[in-house]
């Protein structure tokens, strides 16, 4: 069952294949067997699972079942989960309970989807390796010593290990699109303001986006026919129609415009990577596509402009936890600004001081126009660098990261970790939708190819890398890992 | 823009967040490293760009102004470190 993608385990759970109760145990039970490797998930919530699983099976047998009815999923610790530990990766909510669902959560649940459990996730989603994890590394199910990518590596490396179909993830920067390809799975970021943030732990409200990973887009199609649309309680969330985008997926692609943005293709681009990806690009070429070189000029300054903006609205959403009304209390405090200031040293990682302290640096009196209103501007100019693209083509592509999965432990300085985001962080600056689909390997370790389109523009994406997996097989690959662990 | 000690210790207590003399020393260092490649911005002409605060140029949305919410005060001091009679707990404040 675990080498399935949603898809066929819905039709399975429809043609009375299995219960969801059989299928829900058989997740759960390779979990348990070999997660101890992985370190993918901070809670299994299996009793719960089950229950939930019982129900989806009793909706069944009433004739009430919906399409991923019983569809066991799991879901990153930043999603409020009521009754559930959601800990964000970080010691300051190691204790909180969540008191409310996200409306994701409550979306995934009222479409009759089961959850395994919370997964790893760098901490406060601040992070590319899942190393700075208050509940440890993940590792990659690929190469056990090397990492799975983050800050959503938990659900990848799960996704990729056959320990769930499929898992929610969030991406402020990268954070779905780069794990998704250095585990070789199918993640998409969707347009900002297409999901709705409410209930998501924020780290930087006007970049943050809740999207699917999976094996397959069509699996991510049908989870963001369930995850998408307006929400009231997010002010961000957009009112606009939901397209069936299941719908669109086999859509020719005779005529596809495709841009390759020739910063992608600089300095710094593994050569096995690249060329995963121009082979990728030749399979379009077959299926009738034309390619084009573009330009996005103001790419180099997408990862400088980023360290203005996500951590000065980090500095601003983080300042909640202030040992009072949740999350982690020093001990014995002398005084109110003790209480403060040691819960929030107690309670943070070193990633999650040096994003604040940053912020509220570049937020300071004195530094705020050189800083933030700069990195502002600059961002129009990147978002411009793109609709610009899109006058003149359908869908840019280009790899997903610079190189395959590096080493735990590689990258010790924070900078170096920053510039591995080179290709996927102007995407979340601009707003726009992007999908990374498996495209091969580099020195053994899966390769991703990064699809993006305007504003808006997530049924073509899925169309478009639908259709590559329909031509090519790299999306159904297993680990080794998937099989002998478990 | 060369960041200080000084400068570390003001963004700390803005923050609120306790560091130490080492702590201080390390984040000038890996401060300095990442303001440096954040400088890059500088050497852009931005001259006339309007800033970019919301990625679809989004305006706030504005809401009728009526009660949407039920109290849960029970509901969401159950995970607070310590309350009592409703209210949250704090050191004396007031001598």
């Amino acid at each position: 069952m675990h080498d399935k993608t949603v898809t066929q385990l819905a039709a399975a759970l429809k043609s009375g294949e299995f219960s969801s109760r059989e299928l829900t145990s058989h997740f759960l039970q390779r979990i348990e067997q070999a997660d101890g490797n992985l370190n993918s998930f901070i809670t299994v919530t299996a009793e719960q699972a089950l229950k939930q699983a019982e129900a989806a099976d009793q909706l069944r047998a009433a004739g009430n079942a919906g399409t991923l009815t019983g569809i066991p999923l799991a879901l990153k610790d930043i999603f409020c989960t009521q009754g559930v530990k959601t800990s964000c990766g970080s010691k300051m909510l190691d204790n909180f309970i969540a008191p409310y669902n996200a409306t994701v959560v409550e979306k995934l649940s009222a479409a009759g989807t089961i959850s395994l459990g919370k997964t790893n996730m760098d901490e406060f989603a601040m992070g590319s390796s899942n190393e700075n994890s208050y509940f440890g590394a993940v590792k990659n199910p690929w190469d056990l010593s090397a990492v799975p990518g983050g800050s959503s590596g938990g659900s990848a490396a799960a996704v990729a290990a056959g320990l769930v179909p499929a898992a929610m993830g969030t991406d402020t920067g990268g954070s779905i699109r780069q794990p998704a390809a250095f585990c070789g799975i199918t993640g998409l970021k969707p347009t900002y303001g297409r999901v709705s943030r409410y209930g998501i732990i924020a780290y930087a409200s006007s970049l943050d986006q809740a999207g699917p990973m999976a094996r397959s887009a069509e699996d991510c199609a049908h989870l963001l026919n369930v995850i998408a649309g307006h929400d009231v309680r997010d002010s961000t969330s957009v009112a606009r129609g939901v397209p069936d985008y299941t719908e669109t997926l086999n859509a020719p692609l005779s005529g596809l415009k495709i841009g390759l943005p020739k910063e992608y293709f600089g300095d710094g681009l593994d050569p096995e990577v690249e060329k995963a990806v121009r082979d990728a690009v030749k399979v379009y070429e077959s299926l009738g596509a034309t390619v084009r070189e573009v330009s996005l000029p103001h790419t180099h300054y997408a990862i400088p402009a980023y360290y203005v903006i996500a951590p000065a609205e980090a500095s601003s959403n983080l300042s909640r936890y202030d040992g009072v009304r949740f999350g982690h209390r020093c001990d014995a405090p002398a005084d109110l600004i003790d209480l403060y200031t040691r819960s929030r040293a107690e309670g943070f990682g070193e990633e999650v001081k040096r994003r604040i302290l940053i912020g509220t640096h570049t937020l300071s009196e004195g530094f705020f126009d050189a800083y933030y209103t700069k990195a502002q501007k600059v961002r129009r100019l990147i978002r411009q660098d793109f609709l610009d693209a899109f006058e003149d083509v359908d869908v840019l592509m280009g790899p997903a990261s610079p190189t395959p999965a590096f080493d735990l432990g590689a990258k010790k300085d924070p900078v170096s970790m920053y510039l591995q985001d080179i290709y996927t962080i102007a995407v979340n600056l601009a707003g726009i939708p992007g999908i990374s689909v498996p495209a091969g390997f580099a020195a053994g370790r899966p390769v991703g190819l990064q699809i993006l389109g305007t504003h808006f523009a997530e049924a073509q994406l899925l169309n478009v890398a639908h259709q590559f997996q329909q031509a090519t097989d790299w999306h159904l690959k297993l680990p080794a890992f998937a099989e002998e662990n478990a | 823009m060369a960041l200080e000690d000084s400068h570390v210790r003001r963004a700390a207590h803005l923050a609120r967040i306790a560091v130490s003399d080492d702590q201080a020393s390390s984040f000038v260092d890996d401060l300095s490293r990442i303001l440096d490649m954040v400088d890059q911005l500088q050497s852009i002409d931005t001259e006339g760009v309007i800033p970019l605060s919301h990625p679809l140029d989004a305006t706030q949305r504005l809401r009728a102004d009526e009660v949407t919410e039920t109290n849960q005060r029970d509901n969401f001091q159950r995970c607070a470190p310590a309350v009592e009679e409703g209210l949250y707990l704090v050191p004396r404040v007031v001598e």
